[in-house]
């Protein structure tokens, strides 16, 4: 299994050399989105708690920088610390919030909280300007090629997954995961199940805002729709699609909704329809995710032969 | 008007432990179909119970069909009616087009009311009387009737309701299309102060989670009670702060949460 | 100093009283039996001393200690540990992994969010097993193995957290009649440092295990004593008859 991800890496290091501009961009866009899945992934498939509200964290830091940048005039390094370490806050406050709940209960805090951010973005006009969203926003080192720009965010990505799957495979991981299966077991065995949530869903909520980061970087550009609801019903698309619970799963669930959602939306105008299509059938059809499954026809494959 | 929307859905996530997402896209789609049905007859209460029938058909197809399947998965019916809304709320961009439209206010409401020296807004008032009779009928309906015993027993104890002979699947079903319904009628009466447009769903979604949150889940008295201090707050939070009249309104919410994880009348923790 | 002690435990559902006012103290080392009728409130019982549910009144103390407003984790910190009336184990994690995690919770390894596993919990989880003779099995996922088995790992888990007082709720429930004299030994075998308290269902087959026995019906003590007195006490057979 390592052996894929350092081919998948040396694949996307010479993907620059293969392909054209308009596939860096598109690859670009794929590593932004899955930083995001994995981070909701943290939460979802590590945590079994299901997250709604993940946009904030991307939207919020994405905000943060944008307005660090334009208001306070502060340069890339100090407006990507301000960005990340508020966002990292809020992610802590709001943390302290949902998980007075469990389950459905928390998802509809998360779904609350992020529409907070949400709907701030959208009326707080004198801060935000609203629905025209914040433009004239520069990419640090003045990437401004797509080529370069590429590789820093490949540089991102993989640092960040690398990260995550980390976490996932510490001892923090384990317990994690154990508090997602047997929560009571857990406490009589000694971990404090709450806390281990709250640190997961501020680390997860962390990676989310190194997202909303490279997003800002990438668009150059940053409106109240990427704190929607939409937004962070994709990345739970992308997490499922791709089968929660492993590595891999939020990273092909993100290039398979960047993908479609890159090709399809050029015949389809309505994505959102098209997204809700996509979720109702995944969910009767195929709830365990694309990886599993194709795990499990790559080791019926390997027993037959 | 809140409370329509909210008693749904505290009823269906009571009930039937289903988040339904799909919510405020109903509530949209009731108010876009108001809209429809307005202009073949005139009278907006007619088309409020019209409305509120069609969608609740909707709700039918959409519980039968499809959540039926996913007993028991419960993030798997989170996402099928979060898709389903997504699904409603472009299927409605298409039909009735994306510019708001608004419904009008029935001609005899459209005075203002006198009482006491002030001067209020007739319609509204008549909003908040529609309220009132709906929350009495469903409080009778739930507390008094054989159908709302049935109702009260499936969630304090689903298992239970299920071994002493209590049709759980049909009463589900029903439960279903009473909340649609609600929603339905709730878009449609909610029209003349919101009109119909996109994303109405979408502003409508929080603010039912809000006030269930706060009520309480499983209380209709809670969602009751949730709705008016929700839309109490909103309308002094705009007043006050338009800008973070948003954050404001979430407060409440988040206060008593914070004391409270049941909400202030629920009957279990959400 | 009573390894555990139990005063004025009162704990009621909605209206209906299932603990009535429990008062016990097990002395340290000793092997207490808590038995009774079903619905007599014995894994409540257990539940309230290990967190798992708030009392209404009255007080808990671990060694001398009160942990009435404890946690339930931080109560295992403190020396207490459980096994379940249902096994609750990882099914689809090894068995030597599910040793581990159980001495993972007592180590302050278990916040490390970055290295990798140390191999010396996974040898420590080995010699763990050895003494259960599942060593043999320990890299095979739970759900592989026999009822017996996990309740063997589980009982192990339990006394890998190194516990003053280890509560059992029915161990020898659902075990064949070898599986049970396994456990039994198993049971017998624990040092006299930990203090056991058990709850058992079937009389027969746990009083030669306990040195003093409780009774509970209906939420309250009504018998309490060595194995001879409490079998001779007609409220004991009371309480069973037409059982």
């Amino acid at each position: 299994m390592r052996k894929s991800w350092v081919l998948a890496t040396a694949m996307f290091l010479c993907l620059p050399l293969v392909a054209g501009e308009y596939y860096v961009n598109l690859a670009c866009q794929i590593f932004i989105f899955a930083v995001f899945a994995a981070s909701i992934n943290l939460l979802l498939g590590y945590g079994g708690l299901a997250t709604l509200g993940h946009s904030a964290y991307l939207g919020l830091s994405a905000y943060l920088s944008a307005l660090a940048a334009l208001k306070l005039g502060l340069g890339h390094a100090l407006a990507a610390l301000a960005a990340l370490a508020g966002t990292t806050l809020a992610a802590a406050a709001f943390g302290l919030i949902a998980l007075r709940a469990t389950g459905l209960g928390f998802l509809m805090l998360t779904l609350a909280l992020s529409q907070v951010l949400w709907g701030t973005a959208y009326r707080w006009v004198s801060v935000t300007d609203g629905d025209n969203g914040l433009r004239g926003l520069s990419r640090p080192f003045q990437m401004d090629d797509a080529f370069s720009f590429y590789y820093f965010s490949l540089a991102v990505t993989v640092f960040s997954l690398w990260m995550m799957a980390r976490y996932v495979g510490s001892p923090l991981g384990a317990a994690l995961k154990g508090t997602r299966d047997q929560p009571r077991r857990m406490a009589a065995l000694g971990y404090d199940v709450w806390l281990i949530r709250w640190i997961t869903f501020v680390y997860a909520g962390f990676w989310g805002a190194v997202s909303g980061l490279l997003f800002v970087y990438y668009h150059k550009y940053i409106h109240p729709i990427s704190l929607s609801l939409a937004y962070s019903a994709e990345g739970l698309l992308a997490v499922i699609a791709g089968g929660s619970g492993t590595l891999a799963g939020p990273l092909v669930g993100a290039a398979i909704v960047m993908l479609l959602k890159n090709y399809v939306s050029a015949y389809i105008e309505r994505w959102n329809m098209l997204l809700g299509f996509v979720f109702v059938l995944i969910v009767v059809f195929m709830p365990e995710g694309v990886v599993p499954g194709v795990k499990r026809i790559w080791l019926r494959f390997r027993s037959r032969g | 008007m809140l409370f329509l929307l909210a008693a749904g859905f505290s009823l269906i996530f009571g009930l039937m432990r289903i988040a339904n997402l799909t919510h405020g896209a109903l509530y949209m789609l009731g108010a876009y179909i108001g809209v429809s049905v307005l202009k073949a007859v005139p009278n907006l209460w007619l088309a409020a119970l019209l409305s509120g029938a069609v969608v609740a058909a909707f709700g039918f197809f959409l519980e039968r069909f499809i959540l039926r399947k996913l007993g028991g998965n419960v993030l798997g019916q989170v996402l099928v009616t979060l898709g389903v809304a997504f699904i409603i709320a472009d299927l409605c961009l298409i039909v009735w087009g994306g510019d708001p439209i608004p419904i009008p206010t029935p001609a005899w409401l459209q005075q203002p009311l006198q009482i006491a020296g002030l001067a209020f807004p007739a319609y509204r008032i008549a909003v908040v009387v529609v309220a009132v009779f709906a929350a009495i009928g469903l409080f009778v309906l739930v507390e008094k009737t054989r159908v709302g015993a049935m109702i009260r027993a499936g969630v304090d104890d689903m298992d239970m309701a299920r071994a002493v002979g209590i049709p759980v699947s049909r009463l589900f079903t029903i439960v279903f299309c009473l909340g649609a319904a609600l929603a339905g009628a709730g878009g449609v009466i909610g029209g003349p102060i919101m009109s119909a447009y996109p994303g109405l769903d979408a502003d409508m979604l929080p603010l039912a989670l809000i006030v269930v949150i706060l009520g309480g889940v499983g209380s209709l008295f809670g969602a009751f009670v949730g709705s008016f201090i929700t839309g109490f707050v909103y309308t002094f939070g705009v007043a006050l702060l338009p800008d973070l009249a948003y954050v404001i309104l979430f407060l409440p919410m988040i206060l008593v949460i914070a004391f409270r994880p049941r909400g202030l009348f629920g009957k279990f923790a959400a | 100093m009573a390894a555990l002690q139990i005063q004025g435990l009162k704990k009621a559902f909605g209206g209906l009283p299932a603990i009535n006012g429990v008062s016990l103290e097990v002395a340290e080392g000793e092997r207490r039996l808590i038995i009774g009728p079903n619905g007599a409130g014995k894994t409540t019982l257990f539940n309230l001393v290990t967190g798992d549910l708030p009392a209404d009144a009255g007080s808990i103390s671990l060694l001398g200690k009160d942990i009435s407003r404890l946690a339930t984790h931080r109560r295992a910190h403190r020396g207490l540990a459980r096994t379940f009336q249902i096994i609750t184990l990882f099914p689809k994690d090894t068995l030597e992994h599910n040793i581990v995690l159980s001495l993972l919770g007592m180590s302050p390894a278990r916040w490390d969010g970055f290295s990798a596993f140390s191999t010396d919990l996974y040898r420590s989880a080995r010699e763990i097993l050895q003494r259960v003779n599942l060593e043999g099995l320990a890299t095979r996922p739970l759900s592989d193995v026999s009822y017996g088995e996990k309740r063997r790992v589980e009982i192990a888990m339990a006394l890998a957290q190194k516990p003053k007082v280890l509560l059992l709720d029915e161990p020898l429930a659902g075990l064949s009649r070898e599986e049970r004299a396994t456990v039994k030994a198993l049971i017998a075998a624990i040092p006299r440092d930990v203090t056991v308290v058990m709850i058992e269902h079937d009389m027969d087959t746990a009083l030669d295990m306990a040195e003093r026995i409780t009774v509970l019906h209906y939420g309250s003590v009504i018998v309490e004593g060595t194995r001879a007195e409490v079998v001779a006490d007609p409220k004991t057979r009371e309480v069973y008859l037409g059982y």
